[in-house]
């Protein structure tokens, strides 16, 4: 049997996280000596991207009805061709919006935000993220069918060739519900959460005009950017930079955190994070203890520096 | 129009998280509990409308006989009463079983609660109660209103945001954005003093089916001592980022 795996595009065109997912399914199969069957709903990217991760099949539903996402129609889509007991779902805002609706039509549990793959398959057993990152959990799944959402940055994007086919299957689901008034995607900016490199800026910036330096050093290491709570909640900068336990949770490989003391919400967010590279005038401030590297110092003159050394290391 | 928020009791955002010593559950002890944040950017969404559309507001939680000092501080911020389902939450299905029959029994128009509670970060109760329901949903919503029978949401996509308009009713989970910080309500004495002579209905289980188990819990790993860097020498930095690290 095969275990599915939910490639999510966005505009027709295949995000990270849809590659992790595959992977993370192909890591699955693999233990249970099974076949990897991606389902996308109207792709434009090729197949060949997925089989790259170890689809061996790939369905591609073509739905007009579905150019807009509605998590209902989606579910509802996802349902129609998905016939396994296992199915892996990135944990993005829009895959995690529609596996909790599938799992009701499915009658099937649903485990969110993994960060490993499955210790057993029977029962599926897999380790997860809870607390905001203060703890983890190791949660079993009692149904017999399981659909799992796999953390973003936490398993990783992984080759694994297969030699896949595709098959187009043309649904029409009616998606009424809810309907589109705008769409608004800012160009040439590094999603957050898929980022595996981000530089973050708290309240010891003084204020949003002092940003640009950050901006700097985040476009020298192909960094997206991020702050810290109070930042976002005086307006410096948009709410949906804001990382912590109440903002996003990000796992990124390096994280670079510029005048934040870190209060223990905001490591809630971060503390995944392979590395933390923390920079501060404080010495005393609480993040250095959960750092692997530290700076005491004046921000504006070490991120200036900083920056021209990195862009020197990456132009030899 | 009738509005449902849906609230959890979380531990406090400051808490220390600890596990009991056979690591099989959360270690309550010395733990505040409050509303869950992201429930709270829902509630007070809700409270704006019941002061501009006059929608009665009720709360619904899930949970013990403990959990009532934060359905009462809900009720101090504004909503007129509240229903607590008397069971413990054990897992996001059974919880969302609780919730859409507690919402069509009192047929509400519009269920809001937070995109997550941030103690499980399940992020599966909101989807699982509007698919209960056959109710529209709209996730990781940061703007809301309604206008008669439609509602207007904006809601978080990766890189960017969407507005749609969405039929009610309809199950929509906030988050941050969806209300400003500064406009979250802090109860005054007043509200207080009225909350305890609100209704505060307590209804029994109708499921105890969980779907997920939590076997076991594991604290967080504490990172190696911090190597500290010079600010004279960040050539070193640099140098552990590349060669050490391996980062950049």
């Amino acid at each position: 049997m095969a275990v599915f795996v939910y490639a999510e595009n966005i505009n027709g065109i295949y995000k990270k996280a849809a590659f992790e997912a595959v992977s993370y399914a192909k890591a699955i199969a693999t233990k249970t000596g099974d076949s990897v069957t991606a389902i996308s709903i109207n792709p434009t990217d090729s197949s060949d991207l997925l089989y790259k991760y170890g689809a061996d099949k790939v369905i591609n539903v073509k739905d007009a009805g579905l150019k807009n996402f509605s998590s209902k129609a989606y579910a509802q889509a996802v349902n129609e061709v998905f016939d396994g007991n296992v199915i892996v779902f990135p944990h993005t805002t829009d895959a995690s919006s529609v596996a909790p609706m599938l799992a009701i039509q499915k009658n099937y549990s649903l485990i969110t935000n993994a960060i490993d793959v499955p210790e057993s398959t029977s029962p599926f057993q897999v380790k997860r993220r809870a607390f905001s990152g203060k703890g983890f959990m190791h949660a079993k799944a009692d149904a017999a069918g399981v659909i799992v959402t796999v953390s973003q940055n936490a398993y990783g994007v992984k080759e694994n060739a297969a030699s896949g086919s595709e098959e187009v299957k043309e649904l029409s689901i009616a998606n009424e519900d809810t309907k589109v008034i705008n769409h608004e995607q800012s160009s040439g900016k590094l999603d957050l959460k898929e980022a595996e490199v981000v530089v973050s800026a708290g309240r010891g910036m003084k204020g949003p005009e002092n940003w640009g330096m950050i901006e700097d050093l985040a476009n020298v290491l192909g960094a997206a950017t991020a702050c810290s709570k109070p930042v976002s909640d005086i307006g410096w900068r948009p709410h949906t930079e804001h990382v912590g336990q109440t903002g996003k949770a990000i796992s990124p490989n390096l994280y670079v955190a510029v005048g934040i003391s870190g209060a223990i919400q905001h490591l809630a967010g971060v503390n995944s994070s392979k590395t933390i590279v923390v920079i501060n005038n404080d010495a005393e401030a609480p993040f250095f203890k959960s750092a692997d590297y530290g700076v005491v110092g004046d921000a504006f003159q070490i991120i200036p520096a900083l920056t021209e050394k990195i862009k020197a290391l990456k132009g030899a | 129009m009738k509005i449902l928020v849906c609230i959890s009791s979380v531990p406090d955002t400051t808490s220390k998280i600890n596990f009991t010593a056979d690591k099989s559950a959360f270690d309550k002890n010395g733990i505040q509990w409050v509303i869950n944040p992201l429930d709270e950017f829902a509630l007070t969404k809700a409270i704006k409308l019941q002061e501009s559309q006059g929608a009665t507001v009720t709360v619904v939680n899930v949970g013990d006989a403990g959990t009532e000092a934060v359905i009462r501080k809900a009720l101090a911020i504004g909503a007129n009463d509240a229903i607590r389902v008397n069971t413990e939450a054990k897992d996001s299905f059974s919880v969302a079983k609780e919730i859409a029959r507690v919402a069509q029994d009192g047929a509400y128009e519009l269920v809001l609660m937070g995109k997550e509670s941030i103690d499980y970060n399940g992020g599966a109760v909101p989807g699982m109660v509007a698919q209960l329901l056959n109710f529209p949903f709209v996730n990781a919503a940061v703007g809301f209103d309604v206008n008669g029978s439609e509602a207007t949401a904006v809601r978080e996509i990766e890189g960017g945001k969407e507005t749609i308009s969405v039929k009610l009713p309809a199950v929509v989970a906030g988050q941050k954005g969806l209300v400003d910080e500064k406009d979250l309500i802090i109860p005054n004495m007043r509200g207080i003093m009225s909350a305890r002579t609100k209704a505060l209905q307590v209804v029994e289980p109708s499921n105890t089916e969980v779907k997920v188990e939590a076997v076991s819990f594991d604290s967080v790993a504490p990172r190696a001592a911090v190597k500290l860097v010079s600010a004279d020498n960040l050539d070193e930095l640099v140098r552990l980022l590349h060669e050490e690290a391996k980062v950049i």
